[in-house]
């Protein structure tokens, strides 16, 4: 099914665009997800290993987890301040 | 008061919101736009959120922060877009009864808000070049860190003494 991932911040800029849409295989979960943009935008290959996967505005807590259908999907780079070195502290 | 505004914030005027005659104690948190980061220097930020993520998120931080300490008003604002130096980027303002707690629950906030709300800067530098800030790398938090045994200190002996913090 055809399904389209929102990209945020380094995602985005990557990939030249604010979404991306991929062929995802009948019950889909978050690890298909990731091969599905990797073919659709090689761009992203290497930013895979940091990005998260969000589901309905809640992040995926694996490979496994099953992806609904019409679930708003998001990817989610390193977000601005997730253990920063301290003195980068504001 | 949960809010992601591109426009500037008015700290004083949230700060003031949270007040509240059963509070002895109101603390306030700004994040500012800073010049220098080691011997680099930022000319502006840019922040971008997942705004109906961010704002689920925010208000899954006034719910565990809520069940921590005793909170009568809180609000969480975050800006987003281009920010000039010294700028405000970030808010939050808690009242409680007690000092202790309202400064351990500002702490708690605006450090768990920084892991896990999708909102990301980006450095402008002044030799021109930019930067998305991904500190270490690292793979956002997938909760809200659990509860410690580190509980808040409800009230103390030296708080009672003293009418207002």
């Amino acid at each position: 099914m055809p399904s389209t991932i929102l990209l945020f911040a380094l995602a985005r800029e990557k990939a030249g665009a604010q979404t991306i849409t991929v062929d995802l295989p009948p019950s889909p979960t978050v690890g298909d997800l990731k091969a599905a943009l990797a073919i659709a935008c090689p761009a992203l290959v290497p930013l895979l290993p940091t990005l998260r996967i969000a589901i309905n505005s809640e992040y995926a807590l694996d490979d496994h987890q099953p992806i609904p259908l019409d679930a708003e999907l998001a990817a989610i780079p390193p977000v601005s301040g997730g253990s920063r070195p301290i003195d980068q502290e504001p | 008061m949960i809010e992601i505004t591109p426009d500037p914030i008015d700290h004083a005027a949230i700060t003031d919101r949270v007040r509240s005659h059963q509070a002895g104690a109101v603390c306030s948190f700004l994040g500012t736009v800073r010049e220098m980061t080691g011997d680099r220097r930022t000319v502006a930020l840019d922040y971008e959120a997942y705004p109906v993520m961010a704002l689920k998120t925010l208000a899954d931080l006034e719910t565990e922060a809520r069940a921590r300490w005793p909170i009568l008003e809180l609000a969480l604002v975050h800006r987003i877009g281009h920010l000039d130096l010294g700028e405000i980027s970030v808010v939050v303002a808690v009242s409680c009864p007690h000092r202790h707690q309202a400064f351990d629950a500002c702490r708690w906030l605006i450090d768990t808000l920084k892991e896990v709300v999708p909102i990301w800067k980006k450095e402008v530098w002044a030799d021109g070049t930019e930067d998305w800030v991904h500190p270490r790398g690292e793979l956002p938090r997938l909760r809200l860190p659990v509860q410690d045994a580190t509980l808040p200190i409800q009230s103390t002996p030296d708080d009672d003494l003293i009418g207002a913090d």
